[in-house]
């Protein structure tokens, strides 16, 4: 057995013979001096007892390096209970359970913890550490709050349990990017680093000096893997500036489709580039303002063929099935082109008011759409409002587009006020049926009106007697992420009133126990934030 | 420290260690925020209180006195203490503004009245006896009850006779028999044991029984029980030759109780551990404690039977002022605890420790009062945790000494604790150590400043 102690070194008498005797059995093998079964177990009793009191300390074997020191202040005593018991929540928490009661979802506020935890600063608890690691090995979602939580002890700790493997990757072992002050060091990590630690590495000189990034990719380019070319490719779009333009233009005749297609839609999230001017010089031949009619509107003639030129700019040639070829190039076309060109091209109209145009033979949902991708990768504010329109209006009505996906896009574009206001407005207009997914873009805390406007249509609901459990994907959203000042004049809403005579049996029991456990969700988070503030 | 409650507040890893299974340490977390509370407080004695809305039109009323500690509930759960009792202490472990300080209502005054009254008498009751010097106590016919004392050692000597039979014939045979599949001697031997009213040597039998499917080396270990069972028995035929507290022992492995008598031995105690191993239909929970001034290290040992957690809880790392009673034998270890003077507070001194070398020659000197010891209660200090082969060791920081951790550790999540609280540093770690190694029950962290505030870390 290893690791056992060892014995004393004076152990004359022969142990290994009174086991073989004892066996095979002593009538078969006599021992001792009578040689009788009792004989052999008094002297084995000896034995025993006289090796286990001469028991000595084995060697020690070579110890780890210790910890690196982690300089965060510590938790304060209740923030730490706070973890403690969020985290012991988690590891009891057995499987899916039914009914979720009144109170509170803890694992589900452990992301916000964590958050909160990591923006003050605050080291990890040492004793704590495993069951965080155990946390984040089962959801990944957690992994890099929890991570950036744990600290260094945590990948240290990680090291030596193969169960938080995955706390090692991309940490590059706990060694740090050289900084821009060291070129030889740069430019061998990026020779020799793994793919992970060179993107980190790339960004990191980015963010210093776009020029040398880009001088730095260069130098390897051609070598690289296709697969490796577009990621590096793809880490181009945070901090994307006219300077990337010829590095760009020149992937546009990369060997890989994958990567020609990712840098003209990187080229076409420039407006001065002059693939976006070539994009923009065939869209105006396709979309025109129609002369024909009394009364403005647009007029559409998709184009005829999708040529040589137009494929290296990253039109995609053939469309998926289904799809007519000219409106699926027609499509591509205005997505990639500048949106300052419509306003000139419609007699300096606003976007809202092109919007506003009807189009001819029912070509207005593909080109509000191939807008609406447009406003989205050229991130334009003033078309998003335009082609969001007024919320109150029915979805299906409206200028834009009525894809809630694309609308939370658009939303995605908005200041953060004016996303709340505008989703407050359409859940106060159509109810939280179809706000789930536009919900879950405005930033949290939810500000006001936004708040108010949800739990007023939540109150709407109760009292027209709805399936309650119908809202429940809105009701964990609004757990998480109403502002905990709201606690009080939810209060109201907890007690169960009399049912009324066309309400779904039950369903008013659980609204209240619903409500209740939004009303102690939102004060335990308040707690939660009051904890974690530094004394 | 903090001031705002008039009782300590204990941690909440101290009232999760007092759930009696994990199904009620889930459903008591549940509970643990201040949403289906109601009308709750504490007062300066140690009692805290809540209502606790449940599925039902009217809450539970749940009341807890810390000072024990005791629950009472108007829940019909079966389970000591019931997740709102867990849930209610939860609440006010961790939100100090939940139970603000105040009168106990009268639905849970009266509780806690009788309760006090009935502590308060208890004390008076003692008091008196301790004055007196005599013990009120006693059989009500010592003549019948010596009668019952002898035809029981009958019995027991009836079985120890029996067994050792059993065991020559064993060794006759060769214990290569012992590996054939279905080999049905020890369950059978260790029921003519418990008829024998020998519980303990029931036990080491049943033991037995586990040794031959435990693996490699199973031969080696197999004829060391043995041989140590078969010492007991000829220790029992010969108990009128041993002197007294060699054969107090012998009794108390035999599975005699004798009950606790010693003068009770009063200190700050340390909860240093407490956890709970089946054994057989029922549950034996052990609490490991430390006492600061008298040094002395002293287990509380406690049955819950079949779903029912045992009686006695307390938080661990908390500090009870109290006076213990220890049991006759096998080194004084076991204790009862008797009178407690306040309330405990949450915090202490970890024990001071010693090096690997002085614990494991601690175990061999426990050896000398009772053979049949697996394992001694020590603290090291200043040790550090070493990964080693397939296993870890607990490696003295300055010397060239380390034992290795028992394998029963090797699988528990506290072994990682231990780790991560050590960071590759020195800490005092209390356990068991013994012939399979050191067994991790509570680490403290060395170093100053903030891991060490936060005090015991349970590892078990």
């Amino acid at each position: 057995m290893p690791g056992t102690i060892a014995p004393a070194p004076s152990a004359p008498a022969p142990w290994e013979e009174l086991v073989t005797t004892a066996l095979l059995g002593t009538d078969r093998r006599p021992a001792g001096a009578d040689g009788g079964p009792a004989g052999l177990l008094d002297a084995a009793a000896l034995h025993t007892v006289r090796r286990r009191a001469g028991l000595l300390p084995s060697a020690p074997a070579a110890r780890p390096e210790p910890a690196p020191v982690d300089p965060r202040p510590a938790l304060p005593p209740a923030a730490r209970r706070r973890l403690a018991q969020l985290l012991a929540d988690r590891s009891a928490a057995g499987g899916p359970g039914g009914r979720r009661g009144t109170a509170p979802d803890l694992t589900e506020l452990i992301p916000q913890w964590l958050a909160t935890a990591n923006r003050q600063g605050f080291r990890a608890p040492a004793a704590l550490l495993p069951a965080l690691l155990d946390a984040a090995r089962a959801r990944t979602d957690l992994r890099p709050p929890a991570l950036a939580f744990a600290g260094p002890r945590g990948v240290w700790l990680a090291g030596l349990n193969p169960e938080w493997k995955f706390a090692l990757r991309g940490s590059s072992g706990g060694s740090s990017l050289p900084g821009p002050t060291e070129p030889e060091a740069v430019a061998r990590l990026w020779e020799e680093g793994l793919f992970a630690e060179r993107v980190a590495l790339l960004a990191a000189v980015r963010a210093h000096d776009p020029a040398e990034a880009l001088a730095l990719l260069a130098t390897t380019w051609s070598t690289e893997r296709a697969e490796d070319r577009l990621m590096f490719l793809d880490s181009l779009r945070t901090g994307l500036s006219p300077l990337d333009e010829p590095f760009l233009e020149q992937a546009l005749s990369d060997r890989s489709r994958n990567v020609r297609s990712t840098a003209a839609e990187l080229l076409s999230a420039l407006p001065e580039s002059a693939l976006a001017g070539r994009m923009a010089s065939r869209a105006l031949s396709c979309v025109s303002p129609d002369l024909t009619g009394d009364k403005a509107s647009v007029a559409v003639e998709a184009p005829h063929e999708c040529d040589a030129s137009m494929e290296r700019d990253g039109v995609v040639a053939v469309p998926p099935s289904g799809r007519g070829e000219r409106s699926w190039w027609l499509g591509q076309l205005v997505e990639a082109t500048p949106l300052a060109t419509w306003p000139a091209r419609f007699a300096g109209r606003t976007a809202r008011e092109i919007v506003a145009l009807p189009v001819a033979d029912g070509w207005a949902e593909e080109l509000h759409a191939a807008w609406c991708r447009a406003t989205v990768r050229q991130r334009d504010p003033e078309w998003a409002r335009a082609l969001l329109g007024t919320p109150s209006v029915p979805p299906s009505n409206g200028p834009g587009t009525a894809s809630l996906a694309e609308r939370s896009k658009l939303l995605g574009i908005l200041p953060a006020s004016e996303r709340a206001g505008w989703v407050a407005d359409f859940v106060a207009a159509h109810g939280l049926s179809e706000a789930f997914q536009i919900l879950g873009v405005c930033p949290t805390p939810w500000a006001e009106p936004l708040g108010r406007a949800v739990v007023d249509a939540l109150d709407i609901a109760r009292d027209a007697g709805s399936y309650p459990w119908s809202f429940s994907g809105v009701m964990g959203l609004a757990e998480r992420c109403l502002n905990p000042a709201e606690a009080d004049r939810l209060e109201v809403l907890t007690t169960t009133p009399d049912e009324p005579e066309d309400a779904s049996p039950g369903a008013n029991g659980y609204w209240s126990e619903a409500f209740q456990r939004l009303v102690s969700t939102l004060r335990l988070r308040a707690a939660m934030d009051s904890e974690l503030i530094p004394a | 420290m903090r001031t705002a409650g008039p009782v300590a507040r204990w941690t909440v890893e101290q009232v999760l260690a007092l759930a009696p299974d994990d199904a009620s340490r889930r459903a008591g977390s549940k509970l643990g925020a201040a949403g289906p509370w109601s009308g709750g407080g504490c007062d300066g004695p140690g009692a805290v209180w809540g209502l606790c809305k449940g599925s039902g039109s009217k809450p539970y009323q749940t009341v807890v006195d810390i000072t024990g500690p005791a629950y009472k509930c108007s829940c019909p759960s079966r389970k000591f203490p019931c997740k709102h009792a867990l849930g209610l202490l939860l609440v006010w472990a961790s939100d100090e503004s939940a139970l603000p300080p105040g009168e106990a209502p009268d639905w849970a005054g009266e509780w806690l009245t009788g309760r006090r009254e009935r502590s308060a008498e208890k004390a008076e009751r003692a008091e008196q006896l301790a004055a007196d010097g005599t013990s009120a106590a006693g059989p009500a016919d010592p003549e019948a009850a010596r009668r019952r004392a002898e035809r029981r050692a009958e019995r027991i000597t009836g079985g120890a006779q029996e067994l050792e039979e059993r065991l020559a014939d064993l060794l006759r045979g060769g214990l290569a028999a012992a590996d054939q599949p279905g080999y049905g001697l020890w369950e059978e031997t260790a029921a003519r044991m418990i008829d024998a009213q020998a519980p303990g040597l029931a036990a080491r039998v049943r033991e037995l029984g586990a040794i031959a499917a435990s693996g490699p080396g199973w031969p080696v270990r197999l004829l060391e029980e043995c041989a140590l069972l078969h010492l007991l028995d000829s220790a029992w035929l010969g108990i009128d030759r041993l002197p007294e507290p060699l054969a107090a022992t012998v009794r108390t492995r035999v599975g005699l109780t004798a009950p606790a008598e010693g003068p009770p031995v009063r200190d700050h105690w340390l909860v240093l551990a407490q956890y709970d191993t089946p054994d057989g239909k029922i549950v034996a929970r052990r609490i490991w404690l430390h006492g600061r001034e008298t040094g002395r290290t002293a287990l509380l040992l406690s049955f819950g039977a079949a779903g029912r957690s045992p009686g006695l809880a307390l938080p661990v790392g908390g500090t009870l002022d109290a006076e213990l009673t220890p049991y006759p034998g096998a080194g004084q270890l076991r204790a009862e605890l008797g009178r407690q003077f306040g309330v405990p507070s949450p915090a202490g001194t970890p024990p001071p420790g010693d090096t690997a070398a002085a614990a494991i020659e601690a175990y061999g000197h426990a050896l000398r009062e009772d053979p049949w010891l697996d394992a001694w209660p020590v603290a090291l200090r200043d040790v550090v945790p070493v990964p080693s082969g397939d296993g870890w060791q607990l490696a003295d920081a300055a010397g060239g000494a380390a034992l290795p951790v028992a394998p029963a550790a090797l699988s528990r999540p506290g072994l990682w604790r231990l780790v991560a609280l050590s960071g590759g540093a020195p800490v005092t770690v209390f356990g068991e150590c013994g012939h399979r190694g050191f067994d991790p029950f509570a680490a403290w962290s060395a170093g100053a400043g903030d891991d060490a505030a936060c005090g015991t870390v349970q590892l078990i």
